[in-house]
């Protein structure tokens, strides 16, 4: 499974979230490939799960299977529940 | 011995070989598995090769607008645009970077630690920016050797907690807690758009009250906003330059205005290329820097990049990067009727700092604050690179240059102190930032203690 977090630059907040989500999962005791992009790069990126700010995300949807939209990017609790919904959809 | 030589001056003297030498020692610290310590060193590495890459290519296209410009308007213009203008510094100062952005790490964990301000920076793009900016200002004012390193890594560290500190107030008011701080360095031009709210806006009328259209969406696409807005710049450029001059001195026969229009789209390529360049370079040595750092400093406040508070006001963030363009556009005639340097609005800085500024505005002042505040922010961070360029030594007479207001602003007191007072200047200027960094941990202390005895 491949998990692209996606921002304007690409280069702080995206990386942020990526962070955040590698503990996540390592919580979760899943295995998955993260890695972050800038929005130009997020097409024909092959991943999975596409994760950004909500403002970030709305330009995603044609762009990946999944789509995780955060409404704040700190709060990690929230991200993970989105996060498992996500990956539970995939699995179907 | 021949071979301790060959590595110290041969090896370590590539700063791309230094760089991946901070990522080693990161990996090591972290105690990582060893395929991880050689890809992540590789790979780092390779990030910085990516980014001279990155380099040729925009030179190119900026000298062209460069001498189109000069010929059109008889004056300088300067397209500020961070990843540019360091791309081009590390060619020749790219040791010193790195080696001021490892230590300028390590500095601001020490403050985080021992002074009440816990702000840990994670901003990595900046901080190598920063890092950047800053042994460009002390190699032009003669530092050398270990002074340079020492006195950039002091005052890397330094703007890496005081400026979260100064935004701090106005992003508690924005998120609603004290958990999270803010790191980016646009800074002074938040706070001056977060003053401005406060005294003339209204905190009641949101922005957010406001329905827009989400037209201008796709502007978020970082390489599809350079292109564009370049290309008119370029094009217009290369109107005023003329079709005579143009294909006979520049295009090689080639339309000029299909010229202009590719060189525009190129300097946008080169952006690109940078940006995989720096992505690269931070993989492996800022998640070592957070995990180090919040180990050492147990209450750490991370402070994060500025697109964190966009989603608390999406209007504003609209909002701002319009005023702050056209606030950009205001200037440059301002500048152009002055005959001073031109700096051409950048899409960059007005998007990611118009917009912040925008936020921080409507978080004080409502629609007025995000309105004029965002303005006003437009306007400093087209004249504070005028100043900048005299004291960037060499690298004040590329056509590009830094954009961000704290790059600006520490650019031009560190500057104009080394200036006017030399080395003792800067070593002044560090020590009195020192002290009013330490003195209230002290203060406070003393505060706890006397309120536990009475």
């Amino acid at each position: 499974m491949k998990i692209l977090v996606v921002c304007g630059s690409g280069l702080g907040s995206s990386f942020l979230i990526e962070m955040n989500i590698k503990k996540v999962l390592q919580e979760l005791g899943l295995k998955a490939e993260v890695d972050h992009a800038d929005l130009g790069s997020a097409k024909g990126s092959g991943a999975d799960i596409l994760v950004g700010t909500r403002d970030i995300a709305v330009q995603l949807y044609d762009m990946g299977p999944e789509v995780v939209s955060l409404d704040n990017m700190i709060d990690t609790e929230s991200m993970k529940t989105k996060l498992i919904e996500a990956i539970n959809k995939l699995k179907k | 011995m021949l071979f301790f030589k060959f590595l110290m001056n041969d090896v370590l003297s590539q700063p791309s070989v230094l760089v991946g030498l901070v990522a080693l020692v990161g990996l090591l610290a972290q105690k990582k598995p060893v395929e991880q310590i050689i890809t992540g060193t590789i790979k780092t590495i390779i990030g910085f090769l990516i980014l001279s890459g990155g380099a040729n290519i925009v030179v190119g296209s900026l000298s062209h607008f460069g001498t189109m410009f000069q010929k059109g308007f008889n004056i300088t213009g300067v397209v500020p645009n961070n990843e540019a203008i360091v791309a081009l510094a590390i060619q020749t100062i790219g040791s010193q970077t790195a080696l001021i952005m490892a230590c300028g790490m390590a500095v601001n964990i020490l403050l985080a630690r021992f002074t009440r301000y816990k702000y840990i920076w994670l901003t990595g793009h900046h901080t190598f920016y920063m890092a950047c900016m800053l042994a460009a200002i002390l190699l032009a004012a003669g530092f050398k050797g270990v002074s340079l390193v020492v006195a950039g890594s002091i005052l890397l560290g330094m703007t890496m907690v005081i400026f979260p500190a100064l935004a701090h107030p106005i992003m508690r008011q924005i998120t609603g807690s004290d958990e999270v701080a803010f790191a980016h360095f646009g800074t002074i031009g938040y706070i001056l758009s977060g003053y401005i709210g406060k005294y003339i806006g209204d905190k009641s009328k949101s922005t957010e009250d406001i329905k827009l259209p989400k037209g201008l969406t796709f502007m978020r696409d970082n390489t599809v906003a350079i292109g564009t807005t370049m290309m008119l710049v370029y094009i217009i450029t290369a109107l005023f330059a003329g079709k005579g001059y143009v294909e006979k001195e520049l295009s090689g026969g080639m339309n000029y205005l299909v010229f202009s229009a590719i060189q525009a789209l190129t300097f946008s390529a080169g952006v690109y290329v940078i940006l995989a360049g720096v992505r690269m370079i931070l993989g492996e040595i800022i998640p070592a820097f957070r995990g180090i750092a919040l180990k050492i400093v147990p209450n750490a406040k991370p402070a994060l990049d500025c697109p964190v508070v966009y989603p608390y006001a999406p209007t504003a963030v609209l909002i701002g990067f319009l005023t702050s363009f056209l606030a950009g556009i205001v200037g440059m005639f301002i500048l152009i009727a002055l005959k001073a340097t031109v700096i051409i609005p950048g899409v960059v800085p007005h998007f990611f700092c118009g917009a912040t500024a925008g936020v921080f505005g409507n978080a004080t002042g409502g629609r007025r604050g995000a309105v004029i505040g965002s303005f006003a922010h437009g306007l400093l961070i087209t004249f504070l690179p005028v100043w900048l360029m005299p004291v960037l030594g060499n690298l004040g007479f590329a056509n590009t240059t830094f954009s961000d207001a704290d790059f600006t602003v520490t650019g031009i007191i560190t500057g104009n102190v080394a200036r006017f007072f030399g080395s003792t200047g800067i070593y002044i200027l560090v020590v009195i930032l020192l002290l009013i960094l330490f003195i209230p941990a002290f203060s406070k202390g003393n505060a706890v203690k006397s309120q536990k005895t009475a």
